[in-house]
């Protein structure tokens, strides 16, 4: 699906992150749902991909050995079948593409959804804990609770738009959060909002009744 | 075309005569120069020997078996090794699953426009000369990032490698692909 022309993109860190393979699984996941939808991330990531290989290429290689009978044990691999069989997600041209719909199993229809006030709902997705991933769902025109970050938080619009002091955000457009910042974004009145959002540190919420539905939510 | 290209293009070759012919000898030459590197990488990475030697045996054994995946217009043969090698890197030290961006719709084309593999394969040469030109530091800088399991934050302000050629090359097949698409 590229309807829309996306503006707001991930940052060289984060893509030489998914490059080398130092992310956590739900960053991973971000960076696996954005660049299925922006071939400009794409390429970019497929030019960090390039430095690893031209790495490795580079490599000496002349202080590792290999266990003698190496290249028989690789043949006797190869005899015995692929080893894994994972599949790469096809296109889903559906609002969850390919690696949400494997997370979520399913798609939009199959997102279990927990209502945590004021209409929002989210549903959180299966990582690994250092990070954690979730989709939301925000009614059209309806606000975020104002909230601030520890750590980093991205969030990605699947579905309708969001605004916050400083821009908008379409499909595709990832929002990027760190510490210092404080919003309050408020989704777009033409259509429900869906994102999806993950962060490297629980959110704060300020206020009490959003901290009461923190604690339950386990935002 | 100079020597480096040479071998790259070289490489790309043994792909496909493992591919099409299951040539053992071809499949032999990419195991006796990548398998070693590819242990090194998992080693810095952090797994002991017998682990690093294990996985790279199963990252070989992935390049016989996902030959027909290999792309040259879209990577060098080291590159897409790298990227096997990465993932194994995450399932195994890590264990955690990497998820991947959706197929664009289609597989490599059985034979891409050779010029476009050319193009490509020049390009990453390019780009392994500028890497392998870097001052000490930065080149240790990037290897680390790619190597190690460090942060890496600063190289993408220090390198200023000719990723932008690279990139453009690999956009241009994205869009021509999508537009064989429709």
């Amino acid at each position: 699906m590229m309807e829309h022309s996306i503006k707001h993109h991930l940052t060289d860190d984060i893509l030489i992150g998914y490059a080398t393979g130092t992310l956590p699984e739900a960053f991973n996941l971000m960076v696996a749902a954005h660049l299925s939808l922006c071939d400009t991330c794409r390429a970019q990531a497929e030019s960090f991909d390039a430095v690893g290989g031209e790495i490795l290429d580079l490599a000496p290689s002349n202080d590792i050995v290999l266990e003698p009978g190496s290249f028989a044990a690789t043949m006797a691999l190869i005899a015995g079948g692929p080893v894994d069989e994972i599949q790469v997600p096809r296109v889903s041209g559906s609002v969850l593409p390919g690696p949400l719909q494997d997370y979520v199993g399913g798609d939009l229809a199959d997102v279990q959804w927990r209502g945590i006030g004021m209409g929002v709902k989210q549903a959180i997705l299966p990582t690994s804990r250092d990070a954690s991933a979730r989709l939301l769902f925000i009614p059209a025109g309806a606000a975020m609770p104002d909230h601030g970050h520890k750590g980093i938080e991205m969030t990605m619009v699947l579905q309708g738009a969001f605004q916050d002091e400083d821009d908008y955000f379409a499909r595709g457009d990832v929002e990027i959060a760190d510490s210092d910042m404080h919003h309050t974004p408020v989704a777009d009145i033409h259509e429900d909002c869906i994102c999806l959002a993950v962060s490297d540190a629980p959110l704060e919420f300020q206020g009490l009744l959003p901290k009461i539905v923190q604690r339950f939510a386990r935002i | 075309m100079n020597a480096n290209n040479g071998k790259r293009m070289l490489w790309v070759d043994h792909m496909y005569r493992i591919r099409d012919d299951q040539d053992q000898q071809a499949f032999a030459e990419l195991f006796g120069h990548f398998a070693p590197r590819v242990k090194g990488f998992l080693i810095k990475s952090g797994a002991d020997g017998s682990l690093a030697e294990e996985c790279a045996q199963e990252v070989l054994a992935t390049c016989w078996h996902k030959a027909h995946m290999f792309d040259p217009a879209r990577a060098s043969v080291a590159t897409w090794i790298f990227t096997i090698a990465r993932n194994r890197k995450i399932d195994v030290l890590r264990k955690q699953r990497r998820p991947e961006p959706e197929d664009l719709g289609w597989g490599p084309e059985e034979n891409p426009d050779q010029a476009d593999v050319m193009a490509l394969q020049q390009e990453s040469e390019q780009l392994g000369r500028a890497i392998a030109e870097l001052p000490a530091n930065q080149r240790e800088l990037i290897e680390k990032a790619y190597f190690g399991d460090l942060s890496h934050s600063e190289i993408a302000e220090q390198t200023g490698l000719p990723l932008g050629t690279i990139k453009s090359r690999i956009r241009l097949a994205l869009e021509r692909l999508r537009h064989a698409m429709k």
